[in-house]
């Protein structure tokens, strides 16, 4: 089921949550909703599942207005940021709800019922909590009951927020990969949110970035780390090393650092703010006649690459550089080295307000 | 060196160790409060069962089952079957509105729940006469229609249920607004409908604490004098509650019946007071289990 959000706008009295937001799901794709805190991420999310009337605009579900029915109507699995399992229900009786509530001609008998729980319990691989109350068990095990229990319903649709929001690193990663397969084999259309950039990166078929009420950019994982829109997105996307330079005719003036390649070229003179990624960054050494234009003033080892300080020997702001172990080992730097530093490719926007 | 050694022989804490005194201060704070229970509750409790059984059970049996005495019990036990169910529904659908949603009017609402509190149940008397009684705003239009609210049994239902207003909602709120709305959404998104949504979520959530704010009702329902004694007009076996026949019987010098009845109400509020300490247990139990973000 493709789901389409056309010029939905919220406000929340003074707060504007949304501003006319547009977003594209098609069939079958897993989107994530990517953004800090205060984006309204989990506006949209809660719009889409009829949560939140939206001020103006609408929802589309395979091309079919959405909006005048309610959250309970719409049929969408929808796991919540902290699980909202009912308290007082076991894992069974929580998983169970969706089919229990339905109009008596559509409900299920109770043999039925049991399979169908059974079936989705293994299929999260908790089929030995059933008679567990949710208090009884770890998060990573309330993740999966939520997702057992959206998932009862059969739905076409499934929205999660902050799903691995509570949980620890290691279960996160495995959780995640096993939602990607668990997406595919389902044959559902998955939107979620998330705050966490490698997680929206690893997991996503499109993501897209928001940032106060509006989609900043939406493309794929790769085409977004690459390629950002504007600088809140390159910003939000990883680090990236903001420095202030000036463009006199097709030229950039900068010091400290070459600029192999620009994504985006001069759009005009003046004032301008060049981005670059730490490690798209390359370190050369200072050779016996040449002697590098910046100075290493601070290394700290990050498990496989190197994370290096830098400032240009004129002046200007500290420049974060990060290159592989191997690297830094052949060039034997040390703190207070003499290095050039050539960026492979770097993007220029306007220097912002 | 001798007079220093002397010296702190002089001193009292020679004789007694630290952790000496600080049991000595706990135990003569504990002795202090039990003293006062003891003087204070537990000694009017047993005074009201040694006078009620002064002349025999017989004596006290023959006193409540004495016609105007099981009127009397008819009467409040009726009274409060009127005024607890429709102060359970008003509670509920009160801290519902207050708890889970926002609307313009809520802090007023939460004050007004509060009043019957802050009044004196005289007053809270008072006001229905002045309402329904002959001389108030509706009576001459009650009269004409013959209908007898002031000192009859409707005016001492509503006297009841205004003072008793309170008991549910006020337990309810609190407890409604920890637990927010995050289930009742799962639920609705589930395909529950809202009744549904309030009998297999809400009920079960709130059900310790609904049961607590019943107990403390029912109890006052029961007891309430003062609003009841002002509506009532005290009518034997017609318009008195336990409480102001008690008040009666003992105005009469008859202590031995006064008492009987009176036992009965000192009996509800121990079946109560047991009744609550369980359901307070219950109710940290399961709010001790409701953490959402619970250790594993």
């Amino acid at each position: 089921m493709s789901i389409e959000v056309l010029g939905v706008a919220k406000r929340f009295g003074d707060f504007t949550a949304l501003h006319e937001v547009d977003l594209k799901v098609e069939t079958g794709e897993l989107v994530a909703l990517l953004g800090p805190s205060g984006s309204g991420k989990t506006t949209l999310l809660r719009v889409i599942a009829g949560l939140e009337q939206p001020d103006a605009g609408d929802v589309l579900f395979d091309g079919a207005s959405a909006v005048a029915r309610g959250a309970r109507d719409r049929g969408v699995g929808f796991v919540f940021q902290h699980y909202a399992l009912f308290r007082h229900m076991t894992v069974f009786d929580n998983v169970a709800f969706g089919l229990r509530v339905r109009p008596r001609g559509e409900r299920p008998g109770a043999a039925e019922i049991r399979s169908r729980v059974a079936a989705l319990l293994r299929l999260v691989q908790i089929d030995r909590l059933a008679a567990r109350y949710p208090a009884e068990l770890s998060g990573g095990q309330r993740q999966r009951v939520a997702l057992a229990r959206a998932l009862a319903i059969e739905p076409k649709v499934l929205l999660l927020d902050e799903p691995f929001g509570a949980l620890d690193a290691q279960v996160r990663k495995d959780l995640r990969r096993w939602l990607r397969r668990l997406h595919d084999e389902m044959h559902m259309t998955s939107v979620f949110v998330t705050h966490d950039q490698e997680e929206a990166l690893e997991l996503a078929d499109r993501v897209a970035v928001m940032g106060q009420g509006r989609v900043e950019q939406i493309d794929t994982p790769d085409a977004i780390y690459d390629r950002p829109a504007n600088p809140f997105v390159y910003q939000f996307l990883g680090n990236v090393n903001r420095l202030p330079c000036v463009v006199v005719g097709d030229r950039v003036e900068l010091s400290g650092i070459f600029v192999d390649r620009l994504d985006r070229p001069p759009n005009g003179e003046g004032d301008a703010v060049l981005f670059v990624r730490p490690s798209e960054i390359d370190l050369l050494p200072g050779s016996a006649g040449l002697d590098g234009d910046a100075v290493v003033r601070f290394v700290a080892f990050t498990g496989p690459t190197v994370r290096l300080e830098v400032a240009p020997a004129n002046g200007g702001p500290l420049i974060e550089v990060e290159v592989p172990k191997q690297a830094y080992r052949a060039l034997d730097l040390r703190v207070g080295s003499r290095v050039f530093l050539r960026a492979r490719r770097a993007a220029l926007f306007p220097p912002m307000p | 060196m001798d007079s220093v050694t002397a010296f702190q022989y002089a001193e009292p804490e020679a004789f007694l160790s630290p952790r000496l005194r600080a049991a000595a201060v706990r135990w003569l704070l504990v002795g202090t409060a039990l003293a006062f229970l003891a003087l204070f509750l537990a000694l009017p409790l047993a005074a009201v069962f040694v006078e009620a059984l002064r002349q025999g059970f017989d004596a006290y049996l023959a006193a409540i089952v004495e016609p105007d005495a099981a009127a009397a019990i008819r009467l409040t036990v009726l009274v409060a079957a009127v005024a607890v169910p429709l102060n359970v529904v008003f509670g509920v659908i009160a801290a519902w509105a207050i708890a889970k949603f926002d609307f313009p009017g809520r802090s007023l609402l939460i004050t007004l729940i509060d009043l019957p509190f802050s009044v004196s149940p005289v007053i809270s008397g008072l006001v229905f006469v002045l309402l329904f009684g002959l001389q108030g705003w509706l009576g001459p239009w009650l009269q004409a229609h013959d209908v007898q609210i002031i000192f009859a049994v409707p005016g001492i239902v509503l006297a009841t249920v205004f003072v008793t207003f309170p008991f549910v909602a006020r337990e309810l709120i609190p407890l409604m607004q920890e637990q927010g709305t995050l289930e009742e959404e799962a639920a609705v998104v589930l395909g529950a409908g809202g009744w549904q949504v309030f009998r297999r979520v809400t009920l079960p959530n709130i059900k310790w604490g609904l049961l607590y704010g019943v107990l403390l009702c029912n109890a006052r329902a029961m007891g309430e004098f003062g609003a009841v004694s002002v509506v009532s007009g005290h009518i034997r076996g017609l318009t008195n509650t336990m409480p102001l026949h008690v008040e009666i019987l003992y105005n009469e010098y008859n202590f031995v019946a006064s008492f009987a009845v009176a036992s009965l109400l000192a009996l509800l509020a121990l079946v109560t007071l047991v009744a609550k300490s369980l359901v307070e247990w219950r109710l940290g139990e399961t709010r001790g289990a409701s953490q959402p973000d619970g250790a594993p």
